[in-house]
């Protein structure tokens, strides 16, 4: 482990940690490997024939992890290493199944469907010039917190777009949480949580001291004071009211799961969790009763064959397929994921289940906990309160979200309008994810980064770093 | 900060195991189940990725499957579909799959445990398993004949080997097209199949295994047997064959077809009596022998009231309940209660033609592994002995007989001596048609059944002269080869 390669031929005193980037670029190396032969089998047992278009991708895709990690090595080298390959592996196979899917799109000749995969690349190269720009501008991670007011009003115009659209212009399949100009679609609720999350993780910075204050001591929890009820209640509402004027289950139970955790981390105070939990469940309650869109949710959660002709049919043939691809799946291009209804979105880890089997599954479930554990670990061993809150909340946003995706998708709880986050098709998710990362990458870098980067070594080195607040 | 913070990460961790547990109980405890969930189709489209195995018949696929370009990548097809669709039934997305489709579908499908050796190579060597072959018994100039004379008309034919129990022809009509059942298009199925629900008889149905009808005549092959087989009767034997018999206990008469006369004495020998179909002379018979006898008779053709496999399901032919002997007597000439299948009716003929020795029917000569090598060959097989081989002897003399000089002339062939029984039978609508025989008389080579529903006409007139097409077109080519 100490014996990793050093990059910087100056730092050889021992005192700077090692960077860990050739580590970084043999497993993006393993990532890019994995998909372009994920994209080869695929072609071969759907179509029997290896394309050129698959060489134009993998040159493509290797460009960009290429550019990726020499940025990374350049702006960010004491990044965490285990991040980029993590996304890497999950674009990737992302990329392989929605062009399996294109594939069988094709066969059972639907003329009218385009290649999703193409464009889905271009997404990504979109993402990946944002997580570079992200990079490049944002040299110190607490920058943002300056700007920490300004995220949150763009967050919540953003989250409110389409709610104040017409229906036309932001209605996709019930749920009112698109902008649709001229041919593109944009789910604005991607980049709101981001925006949302950072003004989150400055307010609570600011205000931790005073929301920790108990008032008293009820069943061994330290209740907040009353008055201090008011950011969580004001987050609740707001969670409401995406469900209501959104019919997005999914964003609002993503947004207010983040703050309260945000809440428990910066404050310390478990009593913040019970509160949440009691208000999600109370608003979760009259929700239930009062909208019919919800009732139709959870009962088709309860039983989705009971509602196979309906609002279970989703849920029942991603059972349906999970369960025929068994242990070891059909194979690559062997199963059938194309029966699951919008396979390539929202139910894109039914696809994965069905054709990679259970260990396939696994296998992704598990490079998520990599990606978030290496998030939440930045946050442990990040130096600033704002950055430490700020990696917790943007990991447990790609935690969170993928527990409820994927809960849904298995039965394990309802259905909700997510995306599979890095996996899935769809451009905002996809790009928002990036720039998440971005600044999760920006943190780590920070967090790892010997306490005098710059300047000649000093000798006290082993004095513990004193925190520089940069105002 | 940090002590929540670990808290958290642990958390995510028991959410992600969660997921995990789940997904095993899914994919793996709940795998089977869902699997085989009649709704789930991936299990019908893995099924569709196999090349199906083809039925042969003559040397030549009848049914086969080509590849496409569309998501089910074979298709089912059918060569000369209309003829042969009584047999092999059809294989589709919508309806399943009926008659020689699903009675051989594990082979046909490949899941047969006798291919399993194989398929275990194709593991290995990672081609797509495919489908064993079916040879079937049919002729082919047989069928074609069958189906061809039936043309226009409702019924069935059936031709046997009498020596192996082989079926060699087993024509149904009206027929369908099984590729239009068979294609890839649930809806173009769907319209095929309601247009065919509008037919007033039901074209799906294989009227020669499904359906049974009353005998007539026919059956008088089978009380004929009964009396000879005792000892007591010859065929020179003179029985009473009054022009009216007034049923034992009714004030019924029983007249003859049409209310003729067999003899102006009132009396001739049985031989007469199955020349001209002599109904009287066979009820007395019946009454005479006694239900024991008959039945036993009759279930030792066959007649058992108990169905059977080809592997094609064959529904029971039954003699009904017999509660007296004006029923006895009525049963006797065919009708009353008794149900054969126009299968059980060539049996028959097969069982009078193989010197007395009944063979069990059976469609399927070879099925074949993908390479061709074949994993079992038809082996005949003796259902049983309804009568010995004297017996068959005067039965045969007898049904000449009727051929040479009675009801079944029509049924003659130049240079070949012809067998056969005559029947016509009454039922709600028109007479059905029946005629059963075989031919050369001396040493058959085939035996026929064949069914007319409601004819109008005789049996003689109706179903013997395309019994005499069906048993030409076979001896001839035999003659050829």
């Amino acid at each position: 482990m100490s014996s990793g390669p050093t990059t910087d031929p100056q730092a050889t005193a021992g005192a700077a940690p090692p960077t860990r980037r050739s580590t970084e670029l043999a497993l993006l190396g393993f990532a890019v490997l994995i998909t372009v032969v994920a994209q080869a089998i695929v072609d071969l047992t759907v179509t029997g024939a290896l394309t050129t278009e698959l060489a134009t991708f993998g040159l493509w895709f290797t460009a960009l992890w290429a550019v990726a990690h020499l940025v990374v090595r350049r702006w960010a080298p004491y990044a965490d290493p285990l991040l980029l390959p993590s996304v890497a592996l999950l674009v990737g196979l992302g990329l392989s199944f929605i062009h399996r899917l294109d594939l069988a799109a094709r066969q059972a000749g639907s003329t009218a469907s385009r290649e999703d995969a193409p464009v889905q690349l271009v997404w990504a190269t979109l993402g990946l010039v944002l997580f570079v720009a992200v990079l490049l501008v944002l040299r110190d991670h607490r920058l943002l917190s300056r700007f920490a007011y300004t995220l949150a009003l763009v967050g919540l115009v953003l989250l409110a777009i389409p709610a104040v659209l017409p229906a036309s212009l932001s209605e996709v399949n019930g749920a009112k949480i698109w902008i649709r100009v001229a041919g593109f679609s944009i789910q604005p609720g991607e980049f709101a949580k981001i925006c949302l999350t950072v003004f989150f993780a400055a307010y609570l910075v600011d205000k931790r001291d005073v929301l920790a204050l108990a008032s008293r001591r009820v069943m061994g929890l330290e209740l907040p004071r009353g008055r201090d009820l008011g950011p969580v209640l004001v987050a609740w509402m707001l969670s409401i009211l995406v469900l209501v004027f959104e019919r997005d289950l999914g964003s609002s139970l993503l947004l207010f799961g983040i703050f309260v955790v945000m809440l428990y981390v910066a404050t310390e105070r478990a009593s913040w969790l019970v509160i949440g939990l009691g208000l999600f469940a109370g608003g979760a309650l009259i929700a239930y009763q009062l909208f019919g869109h919800v009732q139709q949710r959870v009962d088709s959660w309860l039983d989705p064959f009971e509602y196979y002709d309906g609002s279970g049919f989703q849920v029942a043939q991603a059972l349906f397929g999970l369960g025929t691809g068994g242990l070891f799946g059909a194979g690559l291009g062997g199963g059938r994921p194309d029966q699951v209804p919008v396979a390539k979105s929202d139910f894109i880890a039914a696809a994965v289940g069905e054709e990679l089997g259970l260990f396939g599954l696994v296998a992704v479930i598990i490079v998520y906990l990599v990606l978030v554990e290496r998030g939440l670990r930045t946050s442990l061993i990040c130096r600033d309160a704002f950055g430490k809150l700020l990696a917790a909340g943007l990991s447990f946003t790609i935690a969170w979200q993928v527990f409820v995706v994927l809960g849904g998708v298995t039965g394990l709880l309802p259905l909700t309008g997510l995306t599979t986050p890095f996996l899935a098709y769809g451009g905002s998710s996809l790009v928002a994810n990036f720039v998440l990362v971005a600044v999760l990458v920006r943190i780590s870098d920070a967090a790892r980064r010997p306490a005098a980067p710059t300047g000649p070594p000093r000798p006290a080195l082993g004095d513990a770093p004193t925190e520089v607040v940069q105002t | 900060m940090n002590a929540p913070l670990r808290r958290v990460a642990i958390s995510v961790l028991v959410l992600f195991t969660l997921l995990i547990v789940n997904v095993n109980v899914i994919q793996v405890v709940r795998s089977e189940e869902l699997r085989s969930d009649g709704r789930n189709t991936r299990v019908l489209a893995e099924e569709y990725d196999r090349e199906r195995g083809s039925m042969i018949v003559g040397g030549t696929e009848v049914a086969f499957s080509v590849p496409t370009d569309d998501r089910l990548t074979y298709l089912r097809q059918y060569d000369q579909g209309p003829v042969y669709a009584p047999v092999t039934g059809y294989y589709s997305l919508v309806y399943g799959n009926v008659q020689m489709e699903r009675a051989a579908n594990e082979v046909l499908a490949g899941t047969d445990e006798r291919l399993f050796v194989r398929r275990l190579a194709d593991l290995f060597t990672g081609r797509d398993p495919s489908g064993g072959d079916i040879v079937l018994t049919l002729d082919p100039a047989v069928q074609q004949t069958a189906m061809a004379g039936l043309e226009g008309v409702t019924g069935a034919v059936v031709a046997l080997d009498p020596s192996t129990g082989a079926v060699l022809g087993m024509a149904s009509t009206p027929t369908y097209d099984p590729n239009l059942l068979s294609s890839h298009q649930p809806a173009e199925i769907r319209a095929y199949a309601d247009q065919l629900d509008a037919q007033e008889l039901d074209p799906r149905l294989n009227r020669a295994t499904d359906a049974r009808y009353s005998p007539g005549s026919i059956f008088k092959v089978v009380v004929s047997a009964a009396a000879l087989a005792g000892g007591d009767y010859s065929p020179d034997t003179v029985v009473p064959a009054p022009d009216e018999l007034v049923l034992p206990g009714t004030r019924t008469p029983l007249e003859n077809f049409g209310g003729s006369a067999c003899d102006p004495s009132g009396r001739q020998s049985l031989l007469d009596a199955l020349t001209v179909s002599c109904n009287t002379a066979f009820a007395q018979l019946g009454i005479d022998l006694g239900e024991d006898r008959v039945r036993e008779m009759a279930e030792a053709f066959g007649i058992t009231g108990e169905g059977m496999e080809i592997p094609l399901g064959v529904a029971g032919s039954t003699l009904g309940e017999i509660e007296n002997d004006a029923q006895l007597g009525v049963s006797s000439i065919g009708q009353q209660d008794v149900q054969l299948t126009p299968l059980q009716a060539a049996m028959i003929a097969s069982a009078v033609g193989n010197d007395g020795t009944l063979m069990s029917p059976h469609l399927v000569e070879q099925v074949r592994a993908p390479d061709l090598s074949v994993i079992d060959q038809a082996d005949p097989d003796e259902l049983g002995e309804p009568v010995t081989p004297e017996v068959a002897d005067q039965l045969t003399e007898m049904m000449v007989s009727v051929v040479e000089d009675g009801s079944g002339r029509r049924a003659q062939i130049d240079g070949v001596t012809v067998a056969g029984k005559t029947g016509t039978a009454e039922n709600e609508g028109p007479d059905h048609n029946w005629f059963i025989g075989f031919a050369p008389a001396d040493d058959p080579q085939i035996a026929v059944a064949v069914f007319v529903a409601n004819g109008g006409g005789t049996g003689g007139d109706v179903s013997a002269p395309i019994a005499r097409e069906v048993m030409q077109a076979h001896l001839e080519g035999q003659g050829g080869s």
